[in-house]
C-alpha cells in the first residue's frame, strides 16, 4: 500500500500530548484550581496547534492514502504492532475530536460541575482525548481496542463523579454495555486474526486478506463486530445505555459523548468492519439498513414523549444516528460519503445543543420542558441559539445536519449490487418520513421552551417582586459560551455553505474503503 | 437559421442574476449585526437590499425581452441562461450551483422583488415601535433570499435551499409575536405541515434524480438534479413511466403542502397570526406560489408523469378543482377579513395549480403575476384599516364597516384589486383567470371548467361580502371610535399592547384618535399595487388580438427540438453553449411541435408542445355574467342580512337544521384540523411516542438491567463456588484479551467493575477460542 510516512511524528504528538499536560498535573496541588484550568486550556491549545499543523501538512491530493505513517514493533507477540496513520476518513473526526476537548474546556473555566475539582475533571478530559485522538489514528486492530477502551474509563468517572442523581446507576450501564460490546468485538478481532492466518493486527493487511475468509465465517466475525460497534453508535435496540448516560453526565461529558464517542462506533463501521469483511457486510446490509431507520422513528418517538429536555437531545441521536448507519449500510460511496459527513455535523450540532442544555440547566435549575417557556423573553441570544441548533438539528439545507441528512436519504435509492434495491427503497421512504418527526420534536421543544411568556416561577418581577434575587441565574450567554460555542456556531454554517470543504476530503479515501464493492 | 440561434442576445444583468439572490442574504447578516446600530434599526439596509434586488431583476427582465425579440422567429426556442459552479463532489459526480434564467424565473424575480420592496416599506409603518422590530427585517429579507435563490436556481438541490429557507423564514415571521401561545401555534403548524409535504420533495428529487442521471449524463453532460437536465429527460422518451410518475407524484405533494392545497392547505389560514405585512409577502403573493412554481418549473416532468394531456382527470387537476371549491365556501364563514383573504389564496393557488394540471401553463403563470398584486394589495389593504381604523382588530363584524368615507386610498385600492380577484373586465385577473377556466376546457377537462366557474361565481360572492363587511353599512366596535382593550383578537394584538408597553406617542394617535387614512408610507404601496392590479393584465390581454400577447411571447417556454451542441461548459462564468435548432421541422405552426407528444427522433426537446384556448367573447361573456351574479346576489344578501337585519335570513342557520349542520361543517373547516391535530399529531406524540417509550424503558431496558441483576447473581454464585484462579487461568490464556484487558482494567479500582469486567473478558476469551475451535 502506497503510505505517506513523512512527519511520522506528527500524529504521535498530536494524540500523546494531553497526556503530557496530565502529567504536569500530578503533580501540581489539587487547591490550585485555576492553575489546573491554565495547564488543562494550554495543553489543548497545543493539542489543537499540533491539530491544525497537521490539517495544513495533509496531502489533500492524497486524500486517499494513509499519510503521516508511523510504524513500530510494539506486542511481538501477538504480532501487533503500533502502527498509526491518518487519510481522509479519519481526519475530520480526528481534529474534531481535538476541536470539542478545547472547547469543553474553555466552557469547563466557569461551569466546573458538582463536586468541583478541576484537577480530577481535566485530567480525565485530557486523558479521554488521548483515546479519541488515538482511535481515530490507530491502523493496528489491537492499538485500536486499545484506545477505543482507553475512552472508557474517563466517561465512566465523568458520570459517576460530575454526573446528576442517577449517576450511580447511568454510568455503571454505560460501562458495562459498552464493556459488553467490546468484549464482543474483541472476539470478532481475534477470530478475524487467526482466520487470516495469525500474521498481523493491521488493519491494512486484514483488508487484503479478510475477503479471502470464507462467507459464513465471515458473517459470524462480522456479528461480534457488528454488536461491539452497534452498542457505542448506538443502534437500536442497543441504545438504551445512552438516554441514561447522557442525561446523567456533566454537560461537558455530554457533548463529548455525543460529539465524538458515538462515533466511534459508527467509524469502526467504516474502517474496521465493513472493508475487512466484504462478503458479510452485503450480507448484514439490510438488516443494518433496517434497524436504521428503526431508529430513526423510534428514536423521534422517544423525542416525542420526552419532558426533559435533555433526556430529548439524548433520543434525538439515537435518531441522527440512524441517518448515519442508513448511508453506510448502503455501501456505496455516496452513503458512506453522507455518513461521514452525517458525523461530523451531528457532532458539532448535537454538541451544541447538550451546551445549551447545560447553560438551561445552570440557570433555570431544571430541564423540565414544561416549567421552561420564554426563554426568548429572558434570555434572548440563548434562545435564537437554541432556535439556530434546533434548525440545524432538524436538516435545514444551507446547515451542515442537511448534507448528513439528504445524501443519506439519496443513496439508500441506489444501494451497492447486490443489495435488495426494494427494501432500501422502502427505508428510503421512512427515512424521509422521518425528517418530518425531526422537524416535530425539534420545534416543538423550541417552542415550549423558546416562546410564550416566562413562567411565574422564573420570571421573578412583576406580582412578586421580592423573587427577584432568585433568579439572578438568568442571565444571558456569558463570555466563556461565546468564546466555547461560536467555532461550533460558525462551523454549522460554513459545512453547510461549503459542503465540499468536507466531500473533498472524504471522497477519495472512502472509494477505496469500498474496493472490495466495486466502487 | 443556426447563426441566428447563436446570437440570441445576452447581457451583464442575465449573466448576473444569481447575484439577485446574493444581495439580501448578505444583507441578512448585515441586519442581525448591525441592524440595531443603524438609524432606522436595520430596516434601510432591507428596502436597500430589496431595491437592489429589483433594480436587477428589471435589468435582467429588460435583456430577456431583449434576448426573446432577438430569435428570429417565434418559435426559436429561447435557450435558458444558465451557469453553474461547483458546489460540491461525492461519489464522483459533482451538484452544482448556479442559475437557470428563464422566462418564468424572470417573471417570478420581478414579482418578489417587486411586492418584498413594497411590503418592506409599508412595514416601516406597520411595525414601527415593535419590540423585534430589527428582528422582522432580518427575516423578511432572508426570506426574498431564500425565495430568489429558489426562483434562480439552476438544480434541485440548490431550489430545495431556498423553499427550506422560505419555511425557516415563514416559521420565524408567523410567530413573530410568540409571548402569544396562539402565533407560535400558529408558527409551528405552518413549519410542520410544509415539513410533511417535504417528504415528497425529498424522495422525488431522490427518485428523479437516479432515474434521469445516466441519461442527462450522456446526452446533455448535466447532473440528474438539474432543471434543464430533468426537463429534457422527461421528454426524451427515456424515463419508465413509473419512474417518472411516483417522482413526479412524491414533488406533488411537496407542492400541496407548499402552496396550501387540499388536504394540507390548513396551516395557511392559521398562518395569518403572523404580522399583515408577512401575510401579504409570503401567505398570498410569493411564498405559497413556490409550489405552482415549483410545478411549472420542472413541468416536462409533471407533464409526462400525470399524462397530463392524456385524460380528463389527473392528480394535480383533481387537487387544484377540489381546493377551489373548499376554500371558496370556507371564505363565506370568516368573521377575519384575513382569513377570508386566506381561502381567498388557497381557492386562486387552486386555480393556479388546476391551470396547471390541465396543461394551461401560461394561463396559471400569468395568474401567479397578477394575483399576487391584487393579494398583496388586498392584505395591505386589510392591514392598513387594522392599523389606523379598527384598532388593531381583523373582526370585519365586530370592528368594521362604514369605512368608505374614513379611508378613501385604502377602499379605492380595495375595489380595484376586489375586483381584479373576482376576474371583472378590464381587471388583471379577468385576463387571468378566466384564461386557466378557458383553457381548461379546451384542453378536454370540462368539469374542471366547471369546477372554474363555480369558484368564479363563489370568488364575486364572498369578496362582495367581505367589502360590504368592511366598507359598508355603519360602522361598529372600533371603527366607530368605541375601545374594548381586551377584546382584541388573539392575532396581532401584541402590535396594540407594544404600542401601549413602550411607545405613548404612538398610543396616543393610534388608539385614542378615531379611524381615519393611514400615512404615505402605507398608502403608497397600496396605489401601486392597485394600479398593477388593474393594469397588469394587459401584458397577455388576449381579447384585445395576438399583439397583446406579450406576456406569452416572453415568457412561454418553447417546445421546439433542438440539438445540444455537445456537453456542457462548467466552471466560473461558463455560460452553457448556445443549442441549435434541428433543421426546420415541417410541422409549421408553434404548437405543432412533437415535444411532448412523440420522442423527437433527433435532438432534445425542453418543454412540451401546448396550444392555446381561442378566445371568444361568448364565453368570456358567460363567465363575467356569472362574476356579476355572484356580486350581485352577495350584495342582496349582504343588504337585507347585515343592514335590515331580515328577520327570513337572520338566525337562518339556527332553526334549519340542514343548513345548521352545513354551517357547523364550514365552521369547523371540514373537521381537517381535528383529525390532523386531534387524531394524527395527538396520537403520535400522545400514545404511539409513549408507547415507544415504554417498550424501551419497560422492555428493551427490562432486557438489559435483567441482564445486570443476573449477572449480578451469577457473579455472586461465581465468586463464592468458581475458584478465583479459573478465572485468572481463562485470562491468561487468552493472550492478547488478557493483555488489552488488563491495561484498561487496572486503574478501576471500583470493585464491581472490576470484577463485570473480568468475567465479560473472560467470558470474550472463551468465546474467542470456541469460535477458532469451530472454525478450524
Amino acid at each position: 500500500m502506497d503510505v505517506f510516512r513523512d512527519q511520522n511524528w506528527v500524529l504521535s504528538v498530536g494524540t500523546f500530548l494531553p497526556l503530557a499536560g496530565v502529567l504536569v498535573m500530578l503533580f501540581i496541588p489539587k487547591a490550585e484550581e485555576q492553575l489546573h484550568k491554565l495547564v488543562a486550556l494550554v495543553t489543548a491549545l497545543a493539542t489543537l496547534g499540533v491539530g491544525i499543523f497537521t490539517l495544513m501538512q495533509f496531502n489533500y491530493d492524497n486524500a486517499d492514502k494513509m499519510q503521516f505513517v508511523a510504524d513500530h514493533e510494539w506486542i511481538p507477540v501477538i504480532k501487533s504492532s503500533y502502527l498509526i496513520g491518518l487519510d481522509g476518513i479519519s481526519l475530520p473526526m480526528y481534529f474534531l475530536s481535538m476541536v470539542i476537548t478545547l472547547l469543553v474546556i474553555i466552557y469547563s473555566w466557569n461551569h466546573i460541575p458538582n463536586p468541583g475539582n478541576p484537577k480530577a475533571f481535566m485530567i480525565l478530559m485530557l486523558v479521554l482525548q488521548t483515546g479519541m485522538a488515538g482511535t481515530f489514528i490507530a491502523q493496528d486492530l489491537i492499538l485500536f481496542f486499545v484506545f477505543f477502551e482507553l475512552v472508557l474509563l474517563p466517561m465512566y468517572f465523568m458520570i459517576g463523579v460530575w454526573g446528576g442523581e442517577n449517576r450511580q446507576y447511568a454510568s455503571l450501564k454505560f460501562f458495562l454495555y459498552t464493556m459488553f460490546g467490546s468484549a464482543l468485538m474483541l472476539v470478532a478481532f481475534l477470530a478475524l486474526f487467526f482466520k487470516t492466518g495469525a500474521e498481523s493486527f493491521a488493519i491494512p493487511y486484514l483488508v487484503e486478506n479478510g475477503g479471502a475468509i470464507a462467507k459464513n465465517t465471515q458473517v459470524w466475525i462480522f456479528a461480534g463486530m457488528f454488536i461491539g460497534f452497534a452498542v457505542k453508535v448506538p443502534m437500536f435496540p442497543f441504545h438504551t445505555w445512552l438516554p441514561d448516560a447522557h442525561t446523567q453526565a456533566p454537560t461537558q461529558g455530554s457533548v463529548i459523548l455525543a460529539a465524538i464517542l458515538l462515533k466511534l462506533g459508527t467509524y469502526g463501521f467504516i474502517r474496521i468492519a465493513i472493508p475487512t469483511l466484504p462478503d458479510a457486510a452485503i450480507e448484514w446490509a439490510p438488516y443494518i439498513g433496517l434497524l436504521a431507520v428503526i431508529g430513526i422513528i423510534y428514536g423521534a418517538f422517544g423525542c416525542l414523549a420526552q419532558t426533559d429536555m435533555k433526556r430529548l437531545i439524548a433520543f434525538s441521536s439515537v435518531a441522527h444516528m440512524g441517518f448515519v448507519m442508513l448511508g453506510i449500510s448502503t455501501l456505496t460511496t455516496f452513503g458512506l460519503n453522507a455518513a461521514l459527513f452525517g458525523m461530523v455535523a451531528h457532532g458539532l450540532i448535537t454538541g451544541m445543543l447538550f451546551f445549551i442544555a447545560g447553560s438551561v440547566k445552570e440557570r433555570y435549575h431544571t430541564l423540565e420542558i414544561a416549567r421552561l417557556g420564554g426563554m426568548l423573553k429572558q434570555m434572548p441570544k440563548l434562545g435564537w441559539i437554541l432556535g439556530f441548533c434546533s434548525m440545524a438539528s432538524l436538516g435545514l439545507p444551507g446547515l451542515a445536519g442537511f448534507w448528513g441528512e439528504f445524501p443519506a436519504i439519496l443513496s439508500a435509492y441506489n444501494p451497492a449490487d447486490g443489495l435488495p434495491v426494494e427494501t432500501f427503497r422502502t427505508f428510503m421512504i421512512i427515512a424521509a418520513l422521518g425528517t418530518v418527526l425531526a422537524a416535530a420534536y425539534l420545534l416543538w421543544l423550541f417552542q415550549r421552551t423558546a416562546f410564550g411568556e416566562p413562567k411565574a416561577e422564573f420570571s421573578g418581577h412583576g406580582g412578586h417582586g421580592d423573587h427577584g434575587d432568585e433568579h439572578s441565574d438568568i442571565h444571558d450567554v456569558n463570555m466563556f459560551e461565546w468564546i466555547a460555542w461560536t467555532p461550533l456556531l460558525i462551523a454549522i454554517v460554513v459545512f453547510g455553505v461549503v459542503p465540499n470543504l468536507m466531500f473533498k476530503v472524504l471522497d477519495p479515501a472512502v472509494a477505496v474503503t469500498l474496493k472490495a464493492f466495486g466502487g | 437559421m443556426i447563426a441566428a440561434v447563436e446570437t440570441l442576445s445576452s447581457g451583464w444583468f442575465l449573466e448576473h442574476a444569481w447575484l439577485i439572490p446574493i444581495i439580501p442574504a448578505v444583507s441578512f447578516f448585515l441586519i442581525i449585526f448591525f441592524g440595531k446600530k443603524m438609524p432606522m434599526k436595520g430596516s434601510e439596509i432591507g428596502i436597500a437590499s430589496m431595491v437592489g434586488a429589483l433594480v436587477l431583476s428589471a435589468g435582467a427582465a429588460y435583456q430577456w425581452i431583449q434576448r426573446v425579440d432577438s430569435a428570429p422567429s417565434k418559435e426559436t426556442f429561447i435557450s435558458p441562461v444558465v451557469r453553474t459552479w461547483n458546489w460540491w463532489q461525492n461519489d464522483g459526480f459533482s451538484v452544482s450551483i448556479g442559475q437557470h434564467i428563464d422566462g418564468l424565473a424572470i417573471t417570478i424575480l420581478v414579482v418578489v422583488a417587486f411586492i418584498s420592496t413594497l411590503v418592506q416599506i409599508y412595514s416601516v409603518a406597520y411595525l414601527h415601535g415593535d419590540r423585534r422590530y430589527t428582528h422582522f427585517f432580518a427575516a423578511l429579507t432572508l426570506f426574498s433570499a431564500g425565495m430568489l435563490n429558489m426562483v434562480v436556481a439552476e438544480n434541485m438541490i440548490q431550489l430545495i435551499l431556498g423553499w427550506e429557507i422560505m419555511g425557516l423564514c415563514s416559521f420565524m415571521l408567523i410567530g413573530h409575536w410568540w409571548e402569544d401561545g396562539a402565533n407560535s401555534r400558529a408558527a409551528l403548524k405552518a413549519f410542520f405541515t410544509t415539513r410533511t409535504g417535504d417528504v415528497g420533495l425529498l424522495v422525488g428529487t431522490s427518485v428523479l434524480y437516479f432515474s434521469a442521471n445516466s441519461w442527462t449524463q450522456e446526452h446533455l453532460g448535466l447532473s440528474g438534479f438539474s432543471i434543464r437536465g430533468l426537463s429534457a429527460w422527461a421528454l426524451s422518451g427515456d424515463p419508465s413511466s413509473a419512474a417518472i410518475t411516483v417522482g413526479a407524484v412524491a414533488l406533488f405533494i411537496a407542492c400541496i403542502g407548499k402552496s396550501g392545497q387540499f388536504p394540507l392547505h390548513t396551516w395557511l389560514p392559521d398562518a395569518m397570526a403572523g404580522p399583515t405585512p408577512v401575510s401579504s409577502l409570503l401567505h398570498s403573493s410569493t411564498m405559497v406560489v413556490a409550489g405552482v412554481f415549483l410545478v411549472a418549473r420542472l413541468y416536462p416532468v409533471f407533464f409526462e408523469g400525470l399524462n397530463i394531456l392524456g385524460g380528463n382527470m389527473n392528480l394535480i387537476v383533481l387537487i387544484g378543482g377540489i381546493t377551489i371549491v373548499i376554500a371558496a365556501a370556507l371564505a363565506f364563514v370568516q368573521n377575519d377579513i384575513k382569513k377570508v383573504l386566506a381561502y381567498s389564496t388557497v381557492s386562486q393557488l387552486g386555480y393556479m395549480m388546476m391551470g396547471l394540471g390541465a396543461g394551461a401553463w401560461l394561463p396559471a403563470v400569468f395568474h401567479i403575476f397578477t394575483h399576487a398584486f391584487f393579494k398583496a394589495c388586498l392584505f395591505l389593504g386589510a392591514g392598513s384599516i387594522s392599523h389606523s381604523a379598527s384598532h388593531h382588530s381583523f373582526d370585519m363584524k365586530k370592528d368594521m364597516g362604514g369605512l368608505r368615507k374614513v379611508m378613501p386610498i385604502t377602499f379605492t385600492t380595495w375595489i380595484i384589486s376586489t375586483l381584479a380577484l373576482c376576474g371583472v373586465f378590464p381587471f388583471s385577473g379577468f385576463f387571468s383567470k378566466d384564461e386557466i377556466i378557458d383553457n381548461v376546457g379546451h384542453n378536454g377537462y370540462n368539469l374542471f371548467m366547471i369546477v372554474g366557474l363555480v369558484g368564479a361565481f363563489m370568488t364575486a360572492a364572498y369578496m362582495t361580502r367581505a367589502t360590504y363587511l368592511t366598507f359598508f353599512g355603519e360602522a361598529r366596535g372600533a371603527s366607530a371610535g368605541e375601545h374594548h382593550e381586551e377584546e382584541h383578537d388573539a392575532h396581532d394584538s401584541h402590535a396594540a399592547h407594544d404600542a401601549h408597553d413602550s411607545h405613548d406617542a404612538h398610543d396616543s394617535h393610534d388608539a385614542h384618535a378615531g379611524p381615519r387614512e393611514s400615512g404615505w408610507l402605507i398608502t403608497v404601496p397600496l396605489i401601486l399595487l392597485a394600479t398593477l392590479a388593474f393594469s397588469s393584465g394587459f401584458l397577455n390581454a388576449l381579447p384585445f388580438g395576438e399583439k397583446w400577447e406579450r406576456f406569452k411571447t416572453w415568457v412561454e417556454p418553447r417546445s421546439e427540438v433542438v440539438l445540444d451542441s455537445g456537453s456542457m461548459a462548467s466552471g466560473p462564468g461558463h455560460a452553457i453553449a448556445p443549442v441549435r435548432p434541428v433543421a426546420e421541422s415541417e410541422h409549421g405552426e408553434g404548437h405543432g411541435s412533437v415535444c411532448g407528444t412523440e420522442t423527437p427522433e433527433e435532438g432534445t426537446c425542453y418543454a412540451p408542445s401546448l396550444n392555446h384556448a381561442k378566445f371568444k367573447w361568448s364565453k368570456a361573456m358567460l363567465s363575467l355574467l356569472i362574476v356579476a351574479a355572484g356580486i350581485v346576489i352577495s350584495w342582496l344578501i349582504c343588504v337585507q342580512l347585515y343592514t335590515r337585519k331580515n328577520a327570513k335570513l337572520v338566525g337562518l342557520t339556527a332553526r334549519n337544521k340542514l343548513l345548521g349542520a352545513g354551517y357547523l361543517f364550514l365552521l369547523n373547516k371540514y373537521y381537517l384540523d381535528h383529525l390532523y391535530e386531534k387524531v394524527i399529531v395527538r396520537g403520535i406524540a400522545g400514545p404511539i411516542a409513549r408507547g415507544a417509550y415504554w417498550v424501551n424503558q419497560n422492555i428493551l431496558d427490562g432486557i438489559v438491567n435483567g441482564a445486570g441483576v443476573i449477572t449480578r447473581k451469577s457473579a455472586g454464585w461465581v465468586y463464592r463456588n468458581v475458584d478465583q484462579r479459573v478465572i485468572d487461568t481463562t485470562v491468561n490464556g487468552s493472550g492478547a484479551a488478557a493483555r488489552g484487558a488488563g491495561s484498561a482494567l487496572r486503574p478501576v479500582q471500583s470493585g464491581k467493575v472490576n470484577q463485570y469486567g473480568a468475567l465479560l473478558f473472560g467470558a470474550a476469551a472463551i468465546g474467542a477460542l470456541v469460535l477458532i475451535i469451530i472454525n478450524t
